[in-house]
């Protein structure tokens, strides 16, 4: 602590001595030193969540090639990733480490609703960047109260409100059945939709149905919704339970229009278990591009992913959407920091984040940027609704950007 | 389990449980003290953080020691009083408006009621099927704890979040040093009751229920009053130890408390030392700490060497940490010409 | 009564999975006197073998029985490694190494075969005979092999001489012990077949929730309940339990007013639980006097 402040102040008076306002000035917040930045992260590389882990070791992998290739403005980045087996308990107990006694200049990408909000209070009273969580809660994207936290991939609510509008516009006499995970993930999506659908919610929704992680199946749950006469299937589930319902849905005969929200919207990691055939027809909202999807085999985007993908990650499943994921956020995360120089305070950081305009993140979609001011923490909103047509997703209509 | 392991066991135990306090003990025990209380002014606030939560576990750990090692029955859902505890303690606080320290008792009451009540049809299963029953406990409680309709007061999947309590009378230490020094107290208050409960006549009424069930009850011991009210004062401690990890981290949320961590609870129990008080500190210790450990090894697959540690524990200490060590105890004063030990007994 | 009749029948073949799991905890009970919690996990690790030996073009009956060969063996060397070291310790003791070896398994796998969902073939037809709709032609082959399996360990422990020794060496070491029967071996052998089994089981649950590390965590207490509330020491009790938990679930979740999907599980437990309550040794158990 006394060391930090003792540069701050040295750095200080540097600056004023200094011949004004040079940008080649270095000031440095806790763990940044001439060659290295350290970055926490927390992740569930244990526990029910496991799979989750391979964001954690995709933008470890990502790190490791900017840091061979001479790393951020000469910095290597030092990445400090913790497990906290998706439990609250644990993530407040590693982001403190990271924080207090490994000195992380910041916390990024840390996984999971609940084990964000449970050290959300304690990032911004120390006012450390709680930068782009891993979790698509409206809660985020909140500068006024919380400074220091921002998400980064699009809102649930947000997408869910998508196809309500979609639906109110398209098949308003729509009779919707819903099946969602029974946690805050699940939540979001269903209250989103709620609020997209409006007053016609009520008459609209003719069933609800939840299950728990631990269940071992949904076929009872799409049992139900089948029964209940609905003609059209919103399915808000992992990937596991979306393939399971998508495939479940198909042998009983129960043939509705389908939306799927975009966390099971990988084809190789979902919706070919489930099975083309039974996937034909499904609507989801996309904003990356998959591996899997043939549209995207001659991208050089794609292929320079691939490359990496072999040289830094081998032997891993390319079609798990994650690696992309992760290649994304810590694309967004190095270009944080170029821009913050040589200033590499915490302040600063946060301010660089909240001052992305138009930023190209290789593998997002066409028409889809990073964007964020000091009141609007949502750094990608805009999003492209996308239908399955046994092979590959086929986007329609506009981009769609919601509030 | 045959006679045979049974009174190679109970051998395990008998050595695990210490019954009086020699001299040298006290004075031990009076060290560790000292040690503990200054502890807070040589780590960091982040180590004073860990502690507090080891010490919570602790207090569940011993909660289930009572059950599991003294009383022989099984509970593979202390999770859900522990879970009791910490949403007590949420709701009063953040709803309530009380203090910190009122929704330590409050917690412990509610949770002395549910343990009892769930002890009462808990009376006619035994081994498997209590296990069974305990083991549906625990995996309905997140599933109970985000019902619709008591969501008002649980925050549903949402969860509470919980001020950290500031320092009283303005005392120049941090919310962490405070916190583990009000939690350390909290546990050497139940620590002593539950030294004093089981080495007197509870105590043993407790082990002869244990030990055999029959013959105790014969002898005239209400069985089902004595094990029902230990399920009570079991749920009791796993709660007050709910309450306080719930104030240390300041968050509740429901599935924090799943079957895993009642799996912890009985880890502790058993890599500490079974029945034996002392042994429930290491347990907290090892619930904290192993974990942590396992992840430095490996990143890939933390949960193969946590496993593995597991294992290798009850290769090496079968009677947990505390056995261990009083095995290293009886075999040093041996050593040194235990006769005046030996003949006191 | 369409729901009725899908929700039954849609209970009745996911109680087959739970019965086939059901039938490996009866048989490590039977020969080892305990509950192996790891016991799903190693069953997904068996599954995951299958998945390997099709991955590499074995033909499914082949990667079928090499898998239960390959699972027999890696039982019986669990059980002579890393379990015998704490046999006879305390229950406690053996307890907290099945944990250690459920996280293992489950770790294990997850570094090998990473964690996304694998889609795992079924051997059955694609019509189910008899022109039957209701149940799935899979769920049909699921309940077929399950009953096979049955009959297979009821015959075993019924009528063979190694049965009857396994069971003497679980029930009563040392007097087994007395009349010449290899205790150690017996356990061994007892840890092999339900690993064997529980391959089996893991090989048919597989196709209907895909594979992944976690797929047995859920089935596992489904598969304890269903055995204990048909009798643990009854394998056709056990099965019945099964199919009983299979259609419980769904029934409360599809019948019974304010619970819906959110606790249909709790209330199915809690039914359980009672049931158990009033009959402690299961539905077909038999009472155990014991001696003081």
């Amino acid at each position: 602590m006394l060391h930090r402040k003792l540069l701050v102040a040295a750095a200080a008076v540097a600056l004023t001595i200094g011949a004004g306002p040079v940008a080649a000035k270095k000031m440095y917040g806790p763990g940044v030193t001439d060659t290295e930045i350290k970055i926490g992260n927390i992740n569930p590389y244990s526990g029910p969540a496991s799979a989750y882990g391979a964001i954690g070791k995709g933008i470890a992998a990502y790190f490791k090639m900017v840091n061979d290739n001479g790393g951020v403005n000469g910095r290597k980045i030092d990445f400090i990733s913790l497990d906290d087996g998706y439990s609250p308990p644990k993530a407040v107990e590693a982001a403190r480490e990271l924080v207090e006694k490994d000195q992380a200049l910041l916390i990024f990408q840390s996984l999971g609703t609940p084990s964000n909000t449970a050290i959300h209070k304690y990032m911004n009273a120390k006012k450390v960047p709680q930068l782009f969580v891993a979790t698509g809660a409206g809660k985020w994207n909140d500068p006024k109260h919380f400074h220091w936290t921002m998400g980064w991939q699009p809102s649930y609510p947000g997408e869910a409100e998508i196809y309500a509008a979609w639906l109110l516009k398209n098949k308003p006499n729509a009779k919707v059945g819903i099946l969602y995970q029974n946690d805050d993930y699940g939540k979001d999506y269903l209250d989103g939709f709620l609020k997209g659908l409006g007053a016609k919610a009520k008459t609209m929704v003719v069933a609800k149905e939840s299950y728990e992680v631990t269940d071992p199946t949904v076929d009872s749950q799409i049992i139900k919704l089948k029964d209940s006469g609905a003609d059209t299937f919103f399915n808000i589930t992992t990937p596991k339970f979306a393939a399971q319902a998508i495939r479940k849905a198909y042998d009983s005969g129960w043939k509705p229009l389908q939306f799927l929200n975009n966390v099971s919207s990988a084809i190789g990691s979902v919706l070919k278990p489930a099975g083309f055939e039974q996937s034909t027809g499904v609507i989801t909202t996309v904003y990356q591009m998959d591996y899997s999807d043939p549209q995207f085999k001659d991208d050089p985007a794609m292929k320079a992913w691939d490359a990496w993908m072999d040289k830094y990650m081998p032997g891993a499943d390319k079609t798990n959407g994650n690696y992309i994921f992760a290649y994304n956020v810590a694309y967004t995360m190095v270009q944080v920091l170029k821009q913050a120089g040589d200033d590499l305070t915490r302040a600063n950081v946060m301010k660089q984040a909240a001052n992305l305009k138009n930023v190209k993140v290789p593998l997002l979609l066409p028409g889809i940027t990073v964007d964020t001011s000091p009141t609007d923490y949502a750094p990608i909103q805009c999003e492209q609704l996308a239908k399955f047509d046994g092979k590959e997703w086929h986007r329609f209509g506009d981009v769609i950007c919601p509030k | 389990m045959d006679a045979r392991s049974n009174a190679k066991s109970r051998e395990l135990a008998a050595l695990a449980s210490g019954a009086k306090l020699s001299r040298s003990q006290l004075v031990g025990l009076a060290l560790a003290l000292l040690a503990a209380f200054a502890l807070p002014w040589f780590i960091s606030d982040y180590r004073n953080f860990q502690f507090t939560l080891a010490i919570s576990y602790a207090m569940a750990v011993l909660g289930l020691n009572i059950l599991v090692g003294y009383n022989g029955q099984f509970s593979l859902g202390h999770a859900a009083f522990y879970a009791i505890g910490a949403y007590t303690a949420a709701i009063m606080m953040e709803q309530g408006g009380f203090s910190y320290y009122w929704t330590i008792p409050v917690a412990g009451l509610v949770c002395l009621v549910a343990g009892f009540l769930f002890g009462l049809p808990a009376l006619r299963l035994e081994g498997l099927y209590l296990a069974l029953a305990t083991f549906a406990l625990s995996v309905a409680t997140p599933q109970m704890l985000k019902y619709d309709a008591i969501s008002p007061w649980t925050g549903g999947v949402q969860g509470v979040s919980i001020t950290k309590p500031d320092p009283p009378f303005g005392l120049p230490i941090s919310q962490d040093q405070w916190l583990y020094l009000f939690s350390l107290a909290v546990m050497l208050v139940l620590f002593v009751c539950a030294w004093n409960m089981l080495r007197g006549r509870t105590g043993r009424a407790l082990k002869a229920i244990r030990d055999n069930p029959i013959a105790a009850s014969a002898m005239g011991v209400d069985t089902a009053l004595y094990k029902s009210l230990t399920f009570g004062v079991s749920a009791l401690y796993t709660g007050i130890a709910g309450a306080l990890g719930a104030i240390a981290i300041q968050f509740v949320a429901p599935d924090t408390f799943n079957f895993f961590l009642s799996i912890a609870f009985l880890v502790g129990v058993v890599i500490g030392g079974l029945a034996s008080i002392p042994g429930a500190v290491f347990g907290g210790l090892v619930i904290v700490f192993i974990p942590n450990f396992a992840e430095q090894v490996s990143k890939a697959a933390p949960w193969a060497i946590y496993g593995a540690v597991l294992i290798l524990f009850m290769y090496f200490m079968p009677a947990g940490i505390w056995g261990f060590i009083r095995m290293l105890y009886a075999w040093f004063t041996r050593k040194r010409g235990g006769e005046s030990d030996s003949r006191a007994r | 009564m369409d729901l009725f009749l899908q929700q039954t029948f849609d209970g009745l073949a996911f109680g087959g999975i739970y019965a086939c799991v059901a039938l490996a905890v009866v048989m490590i009970y039977q020969a080892t006197d305990h509950l192996n919690f790891a016991q799903g996990e190693m069953a997904m690790f068996s599954t995951y073998i299958a998945f390997t030996l099709l991955h590499h073009g074995v033909p499914y009956w082949w990667a079928f029985l090499l898998t239960m060969a390959i699972s027999f063996i890696g039982g019986v060397l669990v059980e002579r490694i890393i379990v015998r070291p704490v046999e006879g310790t305390s229950v406690l003791n053996e307890v907290i190494v099945f944990i250690g070896l459920l996280a293992i398994f489950n770790s294990l796998a997850g570094w090998i075969w990473d964690y996304t969902i694998k889609p795992f073939p079924s051997p059955f037809p694609d019509k189910a005979p008899f022109g039957i709709t209701f149940i799935g032609p899979h769920d049909f082959g699921v309940i077929g092999v399950t009953l096979m399996v049955l009959a297979a360990v009821f015959l075993f422990f019924r009528f063979t001489p190694v049965g009857l020794a396994m069971r003497a060496a679980a029930q009563n070491p040392d007097s087994a012990r007395l009349v010449g029967i290899r205790v150690g071996w017996m356990l061994a052998l007892g840890w092999g077949l339900a690993a064997a089994i529980g391959s089996v089981a893991g090989m048919m649950v597989a196709p209907i929730v895909f594979l992944e590390p976690n797929m047995m965590m859920g089935i596992l207490l489904y598969g304890f309940a269903g055995a204990l509330l048909g009798g643990i020491s009854n394998p056709v009790g056990a099965v019945a339990g099964g199919f009983m938990v299979g259609v419980l679930e769904n029934w409360v979740g599809t019948y019974v007013p304010f619970v819906g999907s959110q606790l249909k599980l709790t209330v199915a437990l809690v039914l359980i639980v009672t049931v158990l309550v009033f009959r402690p040794s299961g539905l077909f158990g038999h009472v155990v006097v014991r001696r003081v």
